[in-house]
């Protein structure tokens, strides 16, 4: 738990649901670091993956993502999408 | 396995059933569009280890999918409600389990589940979004705002889904319905993660136990 918002920290709940998304498990999703490869290297991502997997961060952190927000280097690293994640959340 | 009925419009649809003329039984409301295919396998399992535990049950196709002859483009929110409260009568179910965003169409006169339910806004912002991206994969540019323009005046193609401007509002105006005489099953009741949510098609065998033994439980 995050101790100033009382919310899970951001960063847990996207590893959590990059678990579901990908279909792997917390093990391998806890070696994930910020250079780690997202969606340029993994072409079985398709939009409407894509698609799901914002759609579940916008329900899990309470957040809304606009069009004009999702780009390429936003979901290329697991350290872009987690500070987009982070910065969107304290926007709150 | 295959059984047929009635749609409300005259037509005959499938059913995958397990129909032994039993006193429990279950309809199947699946997930729509995109996650019907992503949690078809896993219902098509949980029916089998129902069959197991004694329980008749039936998965109909909505009009307008799988083997459907119906139109998709002319169904609505409505007429699949109209299709599931058909199936409901014509297999004499006395209980629905619903999943995901099929939680909209479960016939009001059945006790029940909803597996993991969503309302159809949720449903429609991941398929619009899903447009978006592979628009602007292949170069063009979409928004999900005019699109959703677009679809409530002409209806729209989505994720290979061509919608009418009908159900485009309906989904677009559907939240998720009160439960009502229906209990919420989460996935932390099911354990792993939702398969909806997998990018490519998946099973998960203790998902399938999990389910069936909640539903098995309450049917008796």
């Amino acid at each position: 738990m995050d101790i100033s918002t009382g919310l899970p920290e951001t960063e847990a709940v996207l590893r959590n649901i990059l678990c579901d998304v990908l279909g792997l498990d917390q093990e391998q999703v806890a070696g994930f670091t910020a250079d780690t490869g997202l969606f340029g290297q993994l072409p079985e991502l398709d939009s409407m993956a894509v698609a799901g997997l914002l759609t579940e961060m916008e329900d899990r952190l309470g957040i809304v993502i606009e069009d004009d927000e999702i780009d390429g280097d936003m979901l290329e690293t697991y350290g872009a999408l987690l500070a987009f994640a982070e910065r969107k959340r304290e926007e709150g | 396995m295959i059984a047929a009925w009635r749609n409300p419009a005259g037509g005959e649809e499938y059913a995958f059933a397990f129909d032994r003329g039993r006193t429990q039984r279950l309809l199947v409301l699946p997930a729509l569009f995109d996650e019907a295919n992503k949690t078809r396998h896993l219902m098509t399992q949980v029916m089998r280890r129902l069959d197991e535990a004694g329980v008749d049950s039936f998965l109909p196709d909505l009009p307008g999918c799988n083997e459907s002859l119906a139109s998709l483009q002319e169904q609505t929110l409505e007429s699949w409600r109209e299709a599931s409260h058909a199936a409901a009568r014509y297999f004499r179910a006395n209980r629905v389990l619903t999943i995901r965003a099929g939680a909209l169409l479960a016939p009001s006169s059945l006790p029940g589940w909803r597996y993991a339910p969503t309302g159809g806004a949720n449903a429609l912002r991941t398929l619009l979004r899903a447009r978006t991206l592979s628009a602007r994969e292949a170069g063009r540019s979409e928004s999900t705002e005019s699109l959703l323009e677009q679809g409530l005046e002409e209806g729209l193609e989505l994720a290979g889904y061509r919608l009418g401007p009908a159900m485009i509002r309906q989904l677009h105006a559907a939240g998720l319905p009160e439960g009502d005489a229906l209990a919420d099953i989460t996935q932390d009741m099911i354990g792993g993660s939702g398969l909806w949510m997998r990018a490519e098609p998946d099973f998960d065998a203790a998902q399938a136990d999990a389910l069936a033994a909640i539903v098995a439980t309450g049917m008796e």
